[in-house]
C-alpha cells in the first residue's frame, strides 16, 4: 500500500512490535501444548487401591488356607477371623491406645534427635574434606550394621531404661539421614553452583539458598530410610529393653506370647505393620509432592 | 571514545604445569565498549568459554590484564539453570534478595522483568512447567535482575530449535536495545554471530587467539535468512575453515 503521509512510518514499526509480540506468545502456547486431561480423584484412587486390596485378599485367602489345612494347631496359628475379632475387640480399649502412644512418642523423639545428629554431622563430613576422609566411611559402615548388636552394649551403659532404647534407635537412623544430605550436597549439579557464583551467593547465604534446597530430594530418601531404621530398631528395644511400668507395643507382644495368645501376638503384628505402611504413606507424599513441584515426575 | 567496558589486553590461560599445561588463551586482547553487543565467534577448542569465565572472575587469568574496573557482570549458560525449588518469579527475585533489595520491591522489580521477556502471568509457574525457550528467558530475566553493566552469554540459545532461536534472536535484539545493554556473545554458530553483533570476533583454536574482528554494518533489524548475512558469514565460515584445515596435521 502506498503512504506519503510524514505519520505512516511509526504505524508499520508499532505493527511490527505486535508481530513480534504475537510471534513470542504464539510459540510458547504452541510449545506448552495442549491441556493435560486430569483424572478424577475417585479414579485415581480406585487405580493405586485396587492392586493393595487384591493383594491383602490374595494374603488372607493364603493364612486361611495354612489354617485349614492344619499344619500347625490352632492355638498356635488361629485363622484370620478370629486374629481380626481380636484386633476389633483391643481397638477399643483404653489399654491399646496407651500402648501406641508410648511407643510412637519414643519412635518421634527417636527419630527427630536422630534427623537432628544426622543432620549435623552430614553437612560437617560434606562441607569438610579431613572430617570426610576421617569418618566418611564410618558413616556408611555404621548405617549397614544391624542396630540389635548395639543393644548389649546399650544396656550395660544406660541399664533398662528409655535411654538405652534411645541409644539404638538414634544410632540406628542418624547414619541413614547424614548419607542422604552428604549425597545430596555431592550431587548439587555443577551448572546451578556455577550460576550461585555468578548471582555472587558466598558462605551461608550459599548454603541457604543453593546447597540446601539443592539437596533436598536425596535428603528426604535419608530421611526415609532413617525412619524406617529407627522403626526396626524400636521394635527390637521395646523387645529386648523391658522398661518397668512401659507398657509400650513390644512389651504387649512379649506377654501375648508369654500367656500363649496367639491371636493376641498377629494382632499386634499387624498394628506394628500399619503403623509402618501409614508412616511410609505419609513420606511418600511428600517425596510426591517435592518430585511434582521440581518437575522430575508426570503428575 | 570512552574507555571499554571490558578489556582485556594480552590475556593469558593456562591450565596445569610444566610440559603438560595445555594453552588455552594466547594473548588474546580485545575490548568491549558500553552499549555494544560483541560476539566470539570459534570452533571447538578456541577457548570461548574459558574466556567468558575469567571475565565473569569464575576462573584466574594466567597472564596479561583483564580489566573490568569493579563492574557487575553477569553470565548465561546454554542451559537456564533455574532452580526448581523456586517459582519462575522466584528465580528473578533471588537474584535481587542477593543484591539487598526489599521483599515488595523484589515482587515489583521482578515482575517488571517478566514483562520485559514477555512472561508476563507465568510469574508463580514452576520452571519444569515451561518450554526451553521460555526458561532460557527467565534465566535472561534472571541476569538482567543483576543490574550487571556486561551481560556475558555462553551459547545461550544452543540447545534451542532453529525455529525458537530465530524468535530469540528477534527478543534479544529488541532487549537489548531497550534496556542499553552491553553483550559479549559466544557462538559457534557463524550466522547468529552475524544476525547479533556489532562486531564479530574470530578466535583461532588450541591455543585461542584473536584471528579477525569483522564489523557487522549491516542496519537492525537483521534477519538471519537475509542476503547480507548469509555473504558476510560466507566469508567468515571461510577463515574459520582455513583455521580448522591448519590443525589437520
Amino acid at each position: 500500500m502506498p503512504t506519503d503521509a510524514p505519520a505512516a512510518p511509526a504505524a508499520p514499526a508499532a505493527a511490527e512490535r505486535n508481530a513480534a509480540a504475537d510471534r513470542v506468545t504464539g510459540l510458547d502456547a504452541l510449545e506448552l501444548g495442549g491441556a493435560t486431561d486430569r483424572e478424577r480423584l475417585a479414579a485415581r484412587f480406585w487405580r493405586s487401591a485396587w492392586p493393595k486390596l487384591l493383594a491383602v485378599a490374595i494374603v488372607i485367602a493364603a493364612w486361611q488356607a495354612v489354617v485349614l489345612a492344619e499344619l500347625k494347631p490352632a492355638y498356635v496359628l488361629p485363622g484370620p477371623a478370629e486374629v481380626f475379632d481380636e484386633l476389633g475387640a483391643i481397638v477399643t480399649t483404653g489399654e491399646f491406645w496407651d500402648a501406641v502412644r508410648l511407643t510412637m512418642t519414643r519412635a518421634v523423639i527417636g527419630f527427630l534427635l536422630a534427623v537432628v545428629i544426622g543432620t549435623v554431622v552430614g553437612a560437617a563430613v560434606a562441607t569438610f574434606a579431613p572430617l570426610r576422609a576421617a569418618i566418611g566411611s564410618l558413616i556408611t559402615g555404621l548405617q549397614t550394621m544391624p542396630s540389635i548388636i548395639w543393644f548389649p552394649l546399650a544396656i550395660l551403659l544406660f541399664q533398662l531404661s528409655e535411654s538405652a532404647i534411645m541409644f539404638v534407635v538414634i544410632i540406628g537412623a542418624a547414619p541413614s539421614v547424614a548419607n542422604g544430605l552428604i549425597s545430596g550436597i555431592d550431587y548439587v549439579p555443577r551448572t546451578w553452583l556455577r550460576v550461585g557464583q555468578v548471582l555472587g551467593m558466598r558462605g551461608i547465604a550459599r548454603y541457604r539458598h543453593l546447597i540446601l534446597p539443592a539437596s533436598l530430594p536425596s535428603f528426604v530418601s535419608g530421611l526415609k530410610q532413617g525412619w524406617a531404621f529407627s522403626w526396626r530398631s524400636l521394635m527390637a528395644g521395646e523387645l529386648l529393653v523391658i522398661v518397668p511400668g512401659a507398657l509400650s507395643i513390644g512389651v504387649r507382644l512379649q506377654s501375648a506370647r508369654e500367656l500363649n495368645e496367639a491371636a493376641l501376638l498377629i494382632a499386634w503384628i499387624i498394628v506394628v505393620l500399619l503403623i509402618g505402611i501409614l508412616i511410609d504413606v505419609l513420606f511418600n507424599a511428600a517425596d510426591n509432592n517435592l518430585r511434582r513441584r521440581w518437575g522430575l515426575k508426570q503428575p | 571514545m570512552t574507555a571499554p567496558v571490558v578489556s582485556l589486553a594480552a590475556v593469558s590461560k593456562r591450565y596445569g604445569r610444566g610440559a603438560d599445561a595445555l594453552l588455552a588463551l594466547d594473548q588474546v586482547s580485545l575490548a568491549v565498549h558500553k552499549g555494544e553487543f560483541v560476539c566470539l565467534l570459534g570452533a571447538s577448542g578456541c577457548g570461548k568459554s574459558t574466556l567468558l569465565s575469567l571475565v565473569a572472575g569464575l576462573d584466574e587469568i594466567s597472564g596479561g590484564t583483564l580489566d573490568i574496573d569493579g563492574r557487575r557482570v553477569s553470565l548465561m549458560f546454554q542451559e537456564a539453570a533455574l532452580f526448581p525449588w523456586l517459582t519462575v518469579s522466584g528465580n528473578v527475585e533471588l537474584a535481587l534478595r542477593l543484591r539487598g533489595v526489599g521483599r515488595a520491591e523484589r515482587r515489583r522489580r521482578a515482575a517488571e522483568l517478566l514483562d520485559v521477556v514477555r512472561l508476563t502471568g507465568f510469574a508463580d509457574k514452576r520452571p519444569h512447567e515451561l518450554s526451553g525457550g521460555m526458561r532460557q528467558r527467565v534465566a535472561l530475566a534472571r541476569s538482567l535482575a543483576q543490574d550487571a553493566d556486561v551481560l556475558l552469554m555462553d551459547e545461550p540459545f544452543g540447545a534451542l530449535d532453529a525455529m525458537t532461536r530465530d524468535i530469540l534472536h528477534d527478543e534479544l535484539e529488541r532487549i537489548w536495545r531497550e534496556q542499553n545493554l552491553t553483550v559479549l556473545f559466544v557462538t559457534h554458530n557463524v550466522r547468529e554471530a552475524v544476525r547479533l553483533g556489532d562486531r564479530v570476533v574470530l578466535l583461532s583454536s588450541r591455543p585461542g587467539r584473536v584471528i579477525s574482528d569483522f564489523e557487522v554494518g549491516h542496519p537492525r533489524p537483521r534477519r538471519i535468512d537475509s542476503a547480507e548475512v548469509a555473504e558476510l558469514a560466507a566469508t567468515i565460515t571461510d577463515r574459520l575453515r582455513a583455521e580448522v584445515s591448519r590443525h589437520a596435521h
